[in-house]
Parts: structure tokens; sequence; C-alpha cells
């Protein structure tokens, strides 16, 4: 295999795309942009390209799987066909479903359930196009829908990888890097309340490795964090700014 | 998210060991010891005593469910409405209310066990016959008001329109043509996008005059 | 998910306050495991795990077909997990749910990520034809924490898989008597353990699973490195909590390990 030569990381310690080891993508998010849905949200962390609706609390269709003491919340991870490289069956993958199962696992945590029994909150996650760490990016993006569209929640939810490529740790991988590298870990986090709420590992690592990428990728999780603050105040402070002008 | 000391939390907060996070996106009241946090979107959640609009979604044999536009239906009962002991063999409801029917009703009780349950029984309330519905952002809804029931008077004033505002988002508005409703769903339209900003009474007024006078002259 | 009667949860909540379980282990106490090897006739390989009353029947099939584009030397991995319905009343017959589909899943990451088996070695003709080896989990009797169980049951069952033996004629594979074992070069462990009230404890049975807050699967290697984790429950954990359960789990796949492993 002749192409393999080609290096991930050079000599400085610059990655392929220009990054440092500890450095996000360009990232640009926004949030409300659907007027249907209660809440909604867009993100741009490199080629990843994710959008993000909220419906509800409302009722819960079909009416037996309301839960008696809380809201149902439910979580719809799906890449469009076109996202990636070769065409996407429409259909959901085993790959989909385990990521919705803990997209909404990680999301669930930040969210006062509780607070409405017998309803269901209904979470869309639509990867436009794919490019590593979609389910991160999916995660950070759907917790501001959710906060757009005003549901009680103890912190927004970050999540951002980290992993092991040609030996080194490196932070944010992309598609490229994750497939080449030894090891990715994704993480989701609620930095106020220091609370990791996923965790996955592919890939090798020992345990001394494992404990610095995990600390790397929570710095990745508290940048990511100012910059959904950042997009939040953006939303509902921009229509103050025109109004004075 | 938000503050760290000895302090209530207040609407829209919560407290974890001493530190107080809000739990929506707001802008922040202090209130002696008491902090807390008017969201700038939230859906309605349904309180007693509230007027709402509510728009019937079906009929079953005790009543009408009606969508509120909240995380859950409304039960308007069939004995509410019919003075007489009501008796489901005789009357038929969708004759009374019919789906698709507008209700202004106030809020009889609601708590986490049942969904909420509506009374028509106070003047005013009842079916709509006419006017335009409005949506609004339920937490806009004390703006729209404005300190006093200013900003809510003086639309009526300017715009010669009864204005009746359901705390669940929705507004009726009653003019005498369609020109005085249009000048009203204009000036709720812009309270609706600049609704966390400062002097939006006097901008509101300004505007409707100006409005009135481009009519005018035309 | 059946409801659990409340005081059972805070029953559970303060003896692990107190450093106990329901069923009189100690937090660090794994269950009883029992396992038999190559039960199925049929099948290449095969096993049965009893973790306490948890029952995991493992089945591997090896066939023919062809490589994914992207590793044209590489034989094909699929793990596929059946939560049958004999074993839970919660259990429902239909197509795999997320729960099943999470289960595989984890459990195809352990083998996958360590370089379990030898793929290379399962090519038979570059880009065309390679040996596809299907590991079918069967869950037989739920009393929690599948996930250690399966990964377990799977692994046994790639140890006793026998491959057989072929040779290429024309383009044509033609078997051959007698069987090859099956390349194995690394042997992944998932530990599991349960956070309830705040509490961490290994290896969840069913009570526990129905309290906990969250879980977290550690699957290690030989060499004690990582090679694949899952956080599963809508909890949390921190940082020094994961770094602990980690150590715990290289502890405790080792000793595992050796009951699987004969060397």
């Amino acid at each position: 295999m002749p192409k393999s030569e080609e290096r991930m990381i050079d000599k400085d310690g610059v990655r392929i795309d220009g990054r440092k080891y500890n450095e996000l993508r360009q990232t640009k998010i926004e949030v409300g942009i659907l007027s249907n849905a209660d809440g909604s949200a867009y993100i741009e962390q490199g080629k990843n390209k994710i959008l993000s609706a909220v419906y509800g609390p409302h009722e819960v269709h079909p009416k037996h799987l309301a839960l008696p003491n809380r809201s149902r919340l439910r979580c719809r991870y799906h890449m469009a066909p076109f996202s990636v490289e070769e065409r996407k069956s429409p259909a959901p993958s085993r790959r989909e479903q385990e990521l919705s199962k803990v997209i909404r696992e990680a999301l669930e945590p930040s969210i006062f359930l509780e607070y409405y029994p017998r309803t269901s909150i209904d979470l869309f996650i639509e990867i436009l196009q794919a490019n590593g760490g979609t389910r991160c990016a999916g995660i950070t993006v759907a917790s501001l829908a959710l906060a757009d569209a005003g549901i009680p929640m103890r912190d927004l939810t970050t999540a951002c990888a980290a992993g092991k490529v040609e030996g080194q740790l490196v932070l944010d991988l992309t598609d490229n890097e994750d497939k080449k590298g030894e090891a990715d870990v994704p993480v989701a986090y609620m930095p106020n309340l220091d609370a990791i709420t996923l965790l996955q590992m592919d890939g090798q690592l020992t345990l001394e490795e494992f404990e610095k990428t995990i600390n790397l990728s929570l710095e990745g999780c508290k940048q990511l964090y100012e910059l959904q603050k950042e997009a939040l105040k953006v939303k509902y402070v921009a229509v103050k700014e025109e109004v004075e002008e | 998210m938000l503050a760290e000391g000895n302090y209530i939390a207040g609407e829209n907060t919560f407290k974890k060991s001493e530190k107080l996070y809000s739990t929506r996106v707001g802008l922040v009241e202090y209130d002696e010891r008491r902090v807390s946090v008017v969201a700038l979107k939230a859906f309605y959640t349904p309180a007693v005593g509230d007027t709402v609009i509510g728009k019937v979604t079906d009929v079953t044999i005790g009543g009408w469910l009606l969508d509120i536009k909240s995380p859950y239906p409304a039960l308007l009962r069939a004995s509410d409405v019919i003075e007489r002991s009501y008796r489901p063999q005789k009357n038929e409801l969708s004759s009374i209310f019919d789906v698709g029917d507008l209700i202004i009703a106030k809020i009889l009780s609601y708590d986490r066990t049942r969904d909420p349950r509506l009374t028509i029984r106070e003047p005013d309330l009842g079916k709509i016959t006419h006017g335009r519905i409005v949506k609004i952002t339920p937490t806009n809804i004390p703006r729209m008001i404005g300190r006093k029931g200013s900003m809510i008077t003086m639309i009526k004033q300017e715009t010669n329109c009864q204005i009746l505002l359901g705390q669940n988002g929705l507004a009726l508005i009653k003019g005498k043509n369609i020109e005085d409703e249009q000048l009203a769903v204009m000036a709720i339209r812009k309270i609706e996008s600049e609704s966390h900003t400062s002097g939006l009474t006097n901008r509101v007024t300004e505007m409707l005059k100006k409005e009135k006078t481009k009519k005018s002259d035309t | 998910m059946s409801t659990v009667a409340r005081i059972k949860r805070t029953q559970i909540a303060q003896l692990m306050e107190k450093g106990k379980r329901l069923d009189g282990r100690e937090l660090t106490a794994y269950r009883e495991i029992k396992i038999e090897m190559g039960i199925i006739e049929k099948a290449e390989g095969s096993a049965r795990i009893l973790l306490g009353d948890t029952e995991v029947l493992v089945g591997v099939k090896i066939e023919v077909g062809s490589p994914f584009p992207d590793t044209p030397n590489e034989g094909v991995l699929t793990v596929n997990a059946e939560l049958v319905p004999l074993a839970s009343p919660t259990f429902e017959p239909g197509p795999p749910n997320e729960n099943a589909i999470e289960l595989a899943r984890v459990v195809d990451r352990g083998i996958r990520e360590s370089k379990a088996i030898n793929l290379e070695k399962l090519c038979l003709e570059p880009g065309k034809k390679v040996l596809v080896v299907f590991i079918d989990v069967y869950v037989l009797n739920h009393d929690g924490n599948l996930i250690d169980a399966s990964a377990m049951a799977a692994l046994a069952a790639l140890l006793n898989t026998k491959m057989f033996k072929y040779e290429i004629e024309e383009e044509e594979i033609k078997k051959k008597p007698g069987y090859d074992p099956l390349p194995m070069q690394n042997y992944p462990i998932a530990i599991t353990f349960a956070k309830i009230n705040g509490k961490l404890a290994i290896d969840p049975w069913l009570e526990e699973e129905q309290v906990m807050e969250a879980r977290l699967t550690l699957t290690t290697e030989k060499d004690g490195k990582i090679c694949a984790i899952q956080k599963g429950g809508t909890g949390y954990f921190t940082v020094k909590q994961i770094v602990e359960l980690a150590q715990t789990a290289r502890e405790k796949a080792s000793e595992i390990r050796k009951l699987l492993v004969k060397e």
C-alpha cells in the first residue's frame, strides 16, 4: 500500500489540515433557524454540517409510550444519503440506532424531564455532511436546540472527541484521522456540574494515555461550551442591536 | 450559569450546593436575595385562572378536547357548558362546539397528574365568532400588556380594536374593519421581535401613528 | 421496563452506602462464571456463559463472502445480538431494538478494536473472496450485565471455533477434510459497572440495573490496554470515577481472562 506513507502529522506536530494537536476545527453555530420547530440550531464544525430541531414537550403518540412521572425524550440521529462519500441508504442503520440511543442518554441528564409528565420531547439530528465526530457535534447542536425550545435544563451539554493519531494525542478528529488513527474517545460533558454523560472509545490506549485523552476531550468541550453560549447570546442580542442602530 | 452564594432560587432557576444556575435562556432579575430569570423563550405551561384560547380537536362523550398550545391538551366538560343536566343520548355535543372551533376559556384545574380542565362559565368566555388570531411567544405576554397595562391600552386606543390576550400565546383581535386589525397585528409583531429592548412602548406608538398618517394620505 | 418497588430502590441504595449489595456481594465482587464450550455441533464455534443467573449462548458461523471494498485483504466480522423473548418478560419478538443493537455493537467493538481475530489470515483471494465470521449472541436468561456475559461468551466461542481447511483450485474454493483453529491474537474482556446513588458496583445484576443511574463498560486487552468503552444510562460520571473504574476493570479482566484462555 504505497499511499499510507502519507503522514497525518508532520514532524513539527502540525496536522494535515494545519491544526495543532489541541485545536478544534473551525466551528460556526447558529441558533433558532427553523421556524416550524419549537427549537432549532445548526453547527458547522470543519466539514461537518449538522441541523437539529426540537418539538415539544407535547402529547405522546402513540399514547401508551407516555411516562406517568416524567417526559419521554425521543431522539433520532440520522445521516442524509448524500452526507458521505458513498451514498448511504436512508433507512436507519445499526450505527445510527446505537448513536440515537447514546445521544439521548447523553442529553437526558441535562433536562428537567420530571417537570412535564406524560409528554414527549422529540429531538431530531440530521447530518447533512459528515466528516468525523458527528455524534459529538450532534450533541453540541442538539443541546442548543433544546435551549432554544425553552426547555428547562440544568446545563448545556457539549461534546468533543480526542484520540491518538500516529502516536500523538489530538483533539477533535476528522474522519480521516479517526480511520487511520489508533484510538478515538468521544465525550459529552456538562461543565457546570462536572458531569460526563457520554463516553465511548474504540482503538487502543494504555491507562495513562486514556486519562490524558479524556482530559484533552474535556478541554475541547469547554471551548465548545463558550461557543454555545456565544451562539445563544448572538441569537437573543441581535434583535436588540438591530433596534438600537 | 448564574450566581453563587446564599440566594433563593426564583423562577427558571435551580440550586446545587450554593450555586445557582439558570434553566432557560433569559434575562436575570435580582430582587433582594431572590434571583430569577425572565425566559426569552418558553412554551406555555398551564396555570389555574389563566385565560386561554384553544382550538377544539376532538368531541368525546363527556366533552371537548382543546389544543391550548401547551404540553397537555385541555378538557372542557359538557356539564360546564350545558345548564340543564346533561344526557349523552340527547345532546349532540358537536352541535354546540365542533372540531376546529376556537374557544376562549379559563383554566379551572391543573396539576402534575391530570390534564388541565377548562371552564367557560364567566362573561366574555365561549366560542370566538369573528376576529383575527395572532401567535405570541408566551413569555412576551407581560411585554404585550406593558406596565400597568400601558402597552395594550395604547394599542387598543390607536387601532380601535378589542384585543384579548390568551396566556397560552394566542391573541384575539376584533376591529371595525380589516385595516384596523392589520395595524394591531403589526404592533404585536413589532413587540414580538423586539420584546427584550427598552423604550418599546414609545416606538410602537410612533410606528402606529406613522402608519395611520400613511393610510390617511392615500 | 418494569417498575421497581420504591423500598427496593432505597434498600439497594442504602446497602451500597455501606459497601454491600442486595445479593450479598461486595461492591467489587463479580458473580460466579460458568463456561461451557462447543455445545452446538452445527456451529463452527459456540459457548454458553452463566454469569450468576444471566445466561448467554453464542454461536459462530463461518462462510465464504466478499470483503469490504476498503479492506480487500481482510476477512469480515459481524456481530448480531438477539434478546430472545424467552429470556425476560420485557423482551419482545421482532427486529432487534436499540438495546440489542447496542449490545451487539459493544461486543463487536471489543473484538474488532483489539484485533482479537487476525482478519488478514481470513483472506482467500484479495478483493474477491474472504471468510466471514458471524457471531450471533443469544441471550437466554436476563439477570443483568448482558454486555459482559455476551462479550465473554463471544470470546469463548471464537476460541473454540474450527475453521475448515480449504484450497483454491482454478479460482474455486474447495473444502478439505480437517479443521484449523481461528487465528486469534488478542483476548478482550469487557467489565461493566453500575452507578447507583453515586456509588459504583461491578457486574450489576438485574435489580441493580433497574435502579442504576448510569453504567460504564470498559473493555481491556491482554496487555492491559483499553480498547473499547461504552457509557449507558441517563446519569453521568466524573473523570476521577472513570479513571478509577478503568484500573479496576483492568485487574478484573485479567482474572477473567485466565478462566477463558489457557495458555
